[in-house]
């Protein structure tokens, strides 16, 4: 027996949220969702709503799907938090 | 659980089947130039990628330096030199054959890559003046100014171009398209390669692709000794679905390799460890010259290969008084004195004398113009670094003018990991080639990452170029055949056969790759004994016979994440029995061993072969110059090429 079309997916909370789409800018064309080599997004059951990141966790952080959008802010790429770098105004070093 | 509608339609089951002259796999950097070279020969090309190929690959969203580029106008350095200073800084356990083509036919690919449609010159005179730009031809150079021979590029525009002149010359592009075996004459290991089969990994349909020759560019393999579960697209430092199939695929069908061996500890980005790659602060690479200073803000030294300590900033771009060049860049991990460029002095060095961590990079002491490049122009072009860095850190308001960011390893690392932690990175080992790039399988070309002792963009273009003139050439004298149907119906079984299981009581592809990962950790760390290689291949055979029957996927996407795992085993293997295979520790292949105190004795300064005939191992031993004279047989096996080139038109 082959699975058929309705999919299980075991809801765990994700490891890390790499893209988030803005509702108010994104237009649901998918060009992020075929662009993206490791295949992580899907498109939105509904027409027009942003697509869905059915894979997180195998995001690579490439950001071509934002390279492809063709409306800026609709769609961006985070960084986990473990992976966030630090910086800091050269100056508040000299006045240590 | 929740459930979910696949969006896509299911075709299990169903069947095409697809035929051309020459058959591409893996539709990154080499694969697509491998296309054109053979498109370009007026031959009916297929390429096939698992990915998409306007973006699929390591190098798919950008690079910032193009390597070996020895031919181009400015360049004091020859080909011949260029080759044989990267086979001494191996003690010549490098493939001379693939990287003198890089030497010689590299500055070629990135002229045709703009014509296409790739910038590779500062046409807009942006940094006008500054001196890594030679003014005439625009080109901007990085690392060795004096000798001119790596090239600053706007990397992110070359996959778009290379895919759009695919679609012109006519290539047919499968993309979502997973690679999952070769097919070869009467289905025997070691016959010709006559094809391969795949598997879409959106709808899971079956692909038969029958070809006259074939080209392998589906890079090296990955997550062997390196996983998370959490996050296992950070497993490693290239792509989450770049894992080495083309390897087992290769072992599978009787394909010899070498060098696979060796291993080296785990250095970037890797089981969800490091800060991301060129996004932390760092000297090396995109990097390369920043100065660093420490949390107090003083400056830690660059000296020379000497000691001296360089005092201007553009001191760091200059050879050593009496070097004739030095190497700096991804092929280069620790170089010989011959080659060893300006360096920061040693970190810890620098905590010993009293320098506070942590340590930053600093831009805003260097000139505008090393500024700019690396702010701006190396980063935004190199890979992963146009969005996740350069546009969110700026977003996020990072300046290069006023601050700092941060260091978290040594050189280019940012993070430290376990000895046993272990990766195949820098020149690690891949399928053997001759001269015309073709493996030991007749009609089965290799090209890019998946050669062996490969890395580098300019390495995988030029090499994919190469492979495909010559499948070319073998694809016109050599026509179809027919394929062996035992052969369809094994593979056919093999990769539907986890869809069959019950997911209740059977295991994913995450929980298999962390058992893989952790046996090569137990058995195959970073001090290699005999009884404990063993006891890791007689786990692994279990895996093979007890787990792998008991495997599920709930779609074709995580079919295809099983398969690959599948394939990390069989990599995994291929790397326990060349370890086997090498009787003592050698310091050029990263290779150490506990049971044996002799090291390089003159056997073992051979390069091993290993491959499968009728399903058992066989090792090999080759001379470390099995390709002779590199000028000399370059030329004799490129009689056709040398004339239309643009070589010795410079
Ligand atoms: C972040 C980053 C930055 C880099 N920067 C530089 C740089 O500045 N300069 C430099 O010289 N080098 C750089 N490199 C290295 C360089 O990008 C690679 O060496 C080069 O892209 C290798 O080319 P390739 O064609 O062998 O492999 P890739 O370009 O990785 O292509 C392999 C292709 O095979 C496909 N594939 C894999 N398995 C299958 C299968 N089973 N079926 C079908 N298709 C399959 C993949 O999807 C992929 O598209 C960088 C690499 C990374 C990751
Ligand atoms: S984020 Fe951009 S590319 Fe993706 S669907 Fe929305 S508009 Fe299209
Ligand atoms: S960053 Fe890259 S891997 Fe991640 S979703 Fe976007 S295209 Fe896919």
């Amino acid at each position: 027996m082959m699975p058929d079309k309705k999919i299980c997916m075991p809801s765990e909370m994700p490891a890390a949220n790499p893209i988030v789409y803005n509702k108010e800018k994104c237009i649901g064309c998918n060009r992020c969702v075929e662009i993206c080599q490791v295949d992580i997004l899907i498109p939105n059951s509904e027409k027009g709503k942003p697509p869905m990141v059915l894979y997180p966790g195998e995001c690579w952080y490439c950001g071509c799907c934002v390279m492809e959008c063709p409306l800026e802010g609709a769609i961006t790429l985070r960084h986990p938090l473990m992976n966030q770098v630090h910086w800091v105004a050269k100056e508040s070093l000299m006045n240590k | 659980m929740y459930q979910q509608d696949w969006p896509y339609p299911l075709e299990w089951d169903k069947e095409e089947v697809i035929q051309s002259e020459v058959l591409i796999l893996g539709g990154g950097i080499a694969g697509c130039m491998a296309a054109i070279a053979a498109a370009r020969q007026g031959l009916q090309v297929v390429l096939v990628e698992k990915g998409a190929t306007k973006r699929s690959g390591a190098g798919g969203s950008g690079c910032d330096h193009w390597e070996s580029a020895a031919t181009n106008p400015c360049s004091k350095v020859t080909p011949e030199e260029l080759a044989k200073a990267m086979l001494e800084d191996n003690d010549g356990f490098n493939n001379g054959i693939s990287h003198y083509i890089e030497c010689r036919e590299g500055y070629d690919r990135l002229l045709d890559i703009e014509k296409l449609g790739g910038k590779i010159r500062d046409t807009e005179d942006a940094f006008k003046g500054a001196e890594f730009r030679d003014e005439r031809t625009k080109l901007m150079f990085a690392y060795d100014y004096e000798n001119k021979y790596t090239i600053r590029i706007w990397g992110s525009t070359f996959k778009p171009a290379m895919y759009n002149e695919l679609k012109r010359l006519g290539v047919k592009i499968y993309d979502r398209i997973m690679i999952t075996s070769l097919l070869t004459e009467d289905g025997k290991q070691g016959g010709r390669c006559v094809g391969a089969t795949g598997i879409h990994t959106r709808t899971g349909k079956f692909y038969i692709f029958k070809s006259n020759a074939s080209v392998m560019c589906m890079s090296r393999p990955a997550r062997v000794w390196l996983f998370s579960a959490a996050l296992p697209g950070l497993c490693e430092f290239r792509p989450t679905q770049c894992i080495g199939d083309g390897h087992a695929m290769g072992w599978r069908a009787g394909a010899e390799f070498t060098m696979m061996e060796k291993s080296v500890g785990a250095e970037f980005s890797a089981s969800g460890k490091s800060y991301p790659p060129y996004g932390a602060g760092n000297n090396h690479n995109t990097w390369y010259a920043a100065s660093l200073i420490d949390s107090n803000g003083k400056e830690v030294p660059y000296a020379d290969r000497d000691g001296n300590i360089l005092e201007g900033v553009s001191d760091r771009f200059k050879p050593a008084k009496g070097q004739r060049f030095f190497m700096k860049g991804g092929n280069i991990d620790n170089p010989k004195y011959a080659y060893e460029g300006p360096e920061t002095l040693p970190l810890s060095k620098m905590v010993e004398e009293g320098y506070k961590l942590p340590f930053y990079a600093d831009l805003s002491a260097l000139p505008d113009h090393e500024r700019k490049v690396i702010w701006g122009m190396m980063i935004g072009e190199e890979g992963k670094t146009k969005i996740p860095i350069y546009k969110n850190y700026k977003d996020a308001g990072f300046d290069p003018e006023k601050h700092v960011i941060q260091c978290y390893g040594r050189g280019w690392t940012s993070a430290s990991f376990l000895p046993q932690e272990r990766q195949l990175f820098g020149l690690p080992g891949g399928f053997l080639n001759d001269w015309s790039l073709s493996t030991n399988l007749a009609g089965l070309y290799v090209a890019g990452d998946s050669l062996f002792a490969s890395n580098c963009f300019g390495h995988a273009a030029t090499t994919g170029y190469y492979a495909g003139r010559h499948a070319a050439e073998f694809a016109q004298e050599n026509g179809l055949m027919e394929i062996d149907l035992k052969q369809i119906n094994n593979e056919k079984a093999r990769v539907y056969a986890p869809l069959k299981n019950d997911p209740h009581n059977s295991i994913g592809w995450k929980e298999l790759n962390m058992g893989i990962a952790k046996t090569m950790q137990n058995y195959c760390g970073e001090v290699k004994r005999n009884e404990l290689l063993n006891i890791g291949l007689s786990l692994l055979k279990e895996y093979e016979e007890t787990v792998i029957p008991n495997t599920f996927a709930y779609n074709p996407h995580e079919l295809v994440r099983l398969l690959e795992v599948f394939d990390i085993l069989t990599v995994s293997q291929i790397i326990l029995q060349s370890c086997l295979a090498r009787d003592t520790s050698s310091k050029p292949l990263c290779f150490h061993r506990g049971d044996s105190k002799e090291t390089d004795i003159d056997k073992n300064n051979q390069f091993i072969t290993v491959k499968q005939v009728d399903n058992q191992v066989h090792i090999g031993r080759l001379s470390l110059n099995y390709f002779g004279d590199l000028k000399e047989n370059y030329e004799k096996n490129n009689k056709d090429y040398i004339g239309g080139g643009n070589y010795d038109a410079r």
